[in-house]
Parts: structure tokens; sequence; C-alpha cells
């Protein structure tokens, strides 16, 4: 057994850093407050490799697999959730997506510029009255000669607006729940496909999520991913490693989060003495640091897993759930120990507690986890 | 064209901590770094390779795990990466460090220009660059901030001053040492990474590949005697001599002159 890096996902957290040091913690609080886009970052990313980080070498990907890609998470993540919540949506839902069970010619069409970086990616599965309920889908794909009707919304959506190239899902067949769920690439700019305003939100506020809206869109029957009524069996695969940079994406909250309380405790004089002396701020820093160090671990592991071909769904749904409430707890802490200046804009511990919160609800909320894992262990 | 870049790994001295009790560093745990003036020179080579081609080769003395260093470098867009490691270049100064270099750079032949770093961020000597000039019986030119033109036959260059820089034309082959200030190195691609790791190795040379007797090399090699190490002693803070007027303020120094020094 071995806890280390090797030496490849060394220099890969070693540039991550770096980078996350230069290119995105210089504006993360910026586009926070006014909720930008940061599409310079993303052409950067692109240029560094991080846009197809996962996907095979021949695909116009990296090859580092998922271990790269978490490192690559919780570093940018550390800095900035917005920056790393465009590349989860891009990378591990949209691309991966169509790299799990996409057909020869719609990875070469659409793989490739996504995984170089030439075209952002989303993913929609989310609607208005299917949640965690993906069973009740109301969007609806008609089979029309060479084209399926594409018609309804989706919401929610991470990249919405910004993307070019969308996975998502809809009905082909309404009498079968989740196998009637079948997913479609469409492309932005086809007739018919339109957005919501982009959301207000809590936190990760440079993202952008929107509605799309579908209305007679003709879908390409080429452009439909594997087979009628495969579409939720699909997704489901896919977030299943997506768990695993979500779980990434919390950690390198949390780590900010402690790294930031760790230099603010031993400035902080009160009573004559740094904050660092007191038994019970020195109490409260131990906790957080055993917390970050077990999601560490959970990640990690779960990426070896995925990487050496092991079943990893029940680890990487451990993580997800695992990290991403300790980083609320962890976050949460760090505000505390920072006091009122916590609570203010210019202290990092107020974006990190909003960006923090997301991460229980998106991509199967802690309660789905939790039913992911009993379901696995009590059948 | 076909240039070769010498470089260091030496430890993060952003990251290194004294040991207040022995003053010594605290080496345990600091992450190792190409030496930041060394890693400005493979960013100028690969700047010349981008332009006009060019096969850059870096090359380093050190242990088994400068290897590092070397892919990182090779991460970076160098094609080659060759590490000189023997027991016999343990304890090595400048002088034997430069002799092995330039043993390697013989070794690997043909060149056109080799890069040095200016000087290294732990021992700041910045003299392996001109003593490789020496070894090799190479013009040099050191401070390099910008390169302006260069071809086969001869490079025009910007050597920084402390109050400016000198335009230099110099012929081929030479030796640059490059200053930090001259570029911002890029990001390994990531991809490049795992190919770097992956399909790519590293030559590793003895001083029998580079055709030098151990005698030479080393701490039997190296003419430096190190006397003793120190801390440099913290200076105090300076005193701002405040006053409302010029008169004032000149009255107040010299007051505080006297009483502090000639009293």
């Amino acid at each position: 057994m071995d806890f280390n890096l090797d030496p490849k996902h060394q220099m890969i957290k070693e540039v991550c850093r770096k980078f996350a040091d230069n290119e995105v913690e210089t504006i993360a609080a910026e586009i926070d407050e006014t909720e930008r886009f940061p599409l310079e970052t993303i052409e950067k990313m692109g240029k560094l490799g991080l846009m197809g980080i996962s996907i095979p070498k021949e695909y116009g990907g990296a090859g580092a697999g998922y271990t790269g890609f978490a490192i690559a998470i919780e570093e940018i993540s550390k800095s900035c959730a917005t920056t790393s919540v465009i590349l989860v949506a891009h990378t591990s839902l949209c691309a991966s997506m169509i790299y799990n069970s996409g057909n020869k010619e719609q990875k070469q069409k659409y793989l490739v510029p996504l995984a170089k970086g030439e075209k952002l990616g989303a993913f929609g599965l989310t609607e208005p009255n299917a949640g965690s309920d993906a069973s009740n889908q109301q969007t609806t794909a008609v089979l029309n000669g060479d084209h399926y009707l594409l018609n309804g919304s989706k919401i929610f959506i991470t990249n919405g607006a910004h993307a070019d190239t969308y996975v998502i899902t809809a009905m082909t067949d309404t009498s079968k729940g989740l196998r009637g769920i079948s997913a479609f690439i469409i492309e932005k700019g086809w007739e018919g496909f339109s957005f919501g305003p982009p959301e207000n939100k809590m936190g990760i506020r440079g993202s952008s999520t929107t509605e799309l809206i579908f209305q007679d869109i003709k879908v390409p029957k080429e452009n439909l991913i594997g087979k009628e009524g495969q579409g939720f069996k699909m997704a489901m695969m896919t977030l299943d490693a997506g768990r695993i940079v979500v779980a990434a994406q919390a950690l390198g909250i949390a780590e900010a989060a402690l790294e930031e309380s760790i230099k603010y405790v031993k400035e902080r004089i009160q009573f004559k003495k740094p904050l660092s002396k007191q038994q019970i701020i020195q109490f409260m820093i131990a906790d957080m640091a055993t917390e970050v160090e077990n999601g560490r671990n959970l990640v990690y592991k779960s990426a070896w897993l995925k990487d050496n071909g092991k079943s990893f769904g029940i680890s990487s749904s451990m993580a997800k759930l695992y990290c991403s409430e300790m980083a609320s707890r962890v976050t949460n802490k760090a505000i505390q120990l920072h006091g009122g200046y916590g609570y203010i804009k210019d202290y990092k511990v107020e974006r990190l507690m909003r960006d923090a919160r997301i991460t229980e609800i998106y991509e199967g909320t802690s309660e789905i986890q939790r039913t992911v894992i009993s379901s696995s262990i009590l059948k | 064209m076909k240039i070769i870049v010498c470089i260091k790994q030496v430890p993060d001295t952003n990251e290194v901590k004294i040991d207040p009790k022995t003053n010594t560093l605290i080496r345990e745990g600091v992450p190792s770094i190409i030496n930041p003036d060394d890693k400005a020179a493979i960013e100028e080579a690969l700047k010349i390779k981008d332009k006009q081609g060019a096969e850059v080769t870096v090359l380093t003395m050190g242990p088994p795990q400068a290897e590092y260093a070397l892919r990182e470098g090779l991460a970076m867009g160098a094609d080659k990466g060759i590490l000189l490691s023997s027991r016999s270049f343990a304890g090595s100064d400048t002088w034997a460090t430069s002799l092995a270099l330039s043993g390697g750079i013989k070794k690997i032949g043909n060149y056109d220009l080799i890069f040095c770093g200016r000087q290294a961020i732990d021992g700041d000597t910045a003299q392996v660059g001109p003593e490789i000039a020496e070894h090799l019986d190479l013009p040099q030119i050191t401070y390099v901030s910008k390169i302006r033109s260069i071809n086969k036959e001869k490079a025009v260059v910007e050597r920084a001053l402390e109050d400016g820089y000198e335009v230099i034309e110099v012929t081929l082959p030479a030796v640059f040492t490059i200053i930090k200030e001259s570029n911002n190195p890029r990001y390994p691609n990531i991809g490049r990474i795992i190919d770097v790791f992956d399909n790519m190795s590293i030559d590793v040379w003895d001083e029998i590949m580079i055709k030098l007797e151990s005698e030479k090399l080393g701490l039997k090699g190296s003419p430096t005697q190190v006397l003793r190490t120190f801390t440099p002693p913290i200076k105090a803070p300076g005193k701002m001599i405040e006053g409302n007027t010029d008169k004032e303020k000149v009255l107040n120094l010299l007051n505080n002159l006297y009483n502090n020094i000639v009293k």
C-alpha cells in the first residue's frame, strides 16, 4: 500500500497549484461579486490540457485519468469553485458521457473539440419536476423520419448559456418511466433552442446557471447517444464518476477554509496572545484538519479505484456525501474562527462557505447518496 | 539549432525555514523546484524552438531524484533530458560541477548554444555558467535579459546591467546565462506531463561516460574551502526622522546622531 502521489500526479498538482495561484485566485472574488463568467480562464485551461484532463489522448484529452482530474479540481477549488464547476460540468458530465457512450462519429465530431477546450460543454438532466426523481421527466423526443422533435426544458444547467455542445435527456417513450429516457447531443444555435435568464445564486456566482428551452428542435437521428431507452443508465454511469470530482471540489473548498483559518488564528491577537494559543481554537483547527484528511483519503481512493478498473460507485458516493457535508462544516467553522471578519466579503472564507453549500445538492443530493450507499449495503 | 540548457534542482527557498536552535536550514519536507533563473533559461530555449525550430536538451548534475527536474523541463517542451549522477560527483563545488557539466556537454556534442540560469537560489554564486564557458573555450554573455535575433552563426542579445542594458553581438556557439526577469516560463501541458512520465526516458551518465577522472570531480576536485556558514545578522529597522520643516528634520537628525552616537 502506498499513500504517496506518484511523480506524474505530483507534477500535475504543482502545475495546477501554480496555475490556480496566478490565473484563478487573482479574479475569484471579482467574478463572484459581479457574477462574471470567466471566459478567459476557460481558454487558459484549454491550453493547459485541463478541459479534457480525464479523456484519453486519442480523443484530444490529456489522459490523466480521474486521479489527475481530482487533483486538478482540488487545487483549482482551493482558489475558486466557480472555475472548478465549469470544468466539472464540461469534462466529467458532457465530455465523459460522449466518451463513455457515444459512437465513433460522435466522438470525432463532438468529443475531440470538447477535450481540446475548443468548445464548451453542458449537461442537462434536471427539470422543474424532475430533480432527484429523474423518472418524472417531461421533455420529449419524438422520432419523425430522419430526426427527433425535441420539446420541453431543463433547469439549473451549469455553463447553460455559454456552452456550445449539450448532452441532454428526453423521454422517447413516456410509458416506460426511467427506461423511456434517451440521451442526445444538441448544439447551440439550432432552431428552437433558447435559454432562460441566468439564476442569481448564493454561491459559485461566476458560473452560468440557466434554463434550456427546447421548442420543436429537430435533432438528427445520429445525435442519439447509445440506443433509445438507455439515457438514464448512461447518465447514472457518468454521474457515478462525476461524484469523484464534485467530492474533490468540496475537498478543495474545505482545504482553502482550513488554510485561511490557520493563517488567521496565528495572526489575530485576543487576550494578549494569538488565537492559536487558545486551546479551544487549537481543538477546532484539529477537528477541521482531521475532517479534511478524511475527505482527501476518500477522494483519492475513489479516483484510484476508477483508474484501476475496479468498482468505484459506492466509494464515489461516500466521497461525495462526506466531502460535501464536511466542506459545509469546515467552512462554517472557518467563519466562526474569523469572528465578525468572517462575515465580511473582504475575507475569503465568506465566499468559501457560500460555495461549499451547493456541493451537498448538485450531482445527487446527500439524500440520494445515502440512498445509493445504503441500498448497496442492505440489498 | 541545438540548445543545451543546464539546470539545477534546488529547495524552494520560499518554503525553507531556519531551525532557530541550530541556525541551519530545515530541508525536510521542503519541495524541490527548478532554480528560477534556470527555468527562465528553459523558456528562452523553448521560445527559440517555437519560432525557428531547435532541439532542446536539459542537462543537470545531481542525485537520482533530480530526474524530476529534468522531467519538468521535458514537460515544458524540451526534447531530451540527461542526468549526470554518480557518487563521484557528490560534494562538488562550482568548479567541479562546471567541469562535469562541460563533460556532459562535450558528450552531447554539436551544440550551437549553452544556456544556464544566472545563479542558483541556494548557493547564489553565479559561477557555473561562466566556468562552463571557460572549460569549453566558448564566448560567454552573462545576465542575458533578451535575445533580439539569432541564427546558426550569430546572436544579438541584451545584457542586463544595474542601470540599463548592453547590446552584444556574439558568434555561436556561445554560453548565455539567463536572468529570470527575461520571461514568464510556460505551464507544462498536462497531456505532455503524462507523455513525459509514461513514454520518455532520462539518460543517466556517470564520470566514465563523460570521460573524466573521479579525482577531478566531487569533493576531491573542489578547491573551494568552506570556512564557516552563518545566518546574516538581522539589521535593525530604519528610523524615520520627523519634523515639520526641512530645517527641523535636519536639527532632529543631528540631535539624534549626537545623543545616540557621539554622547
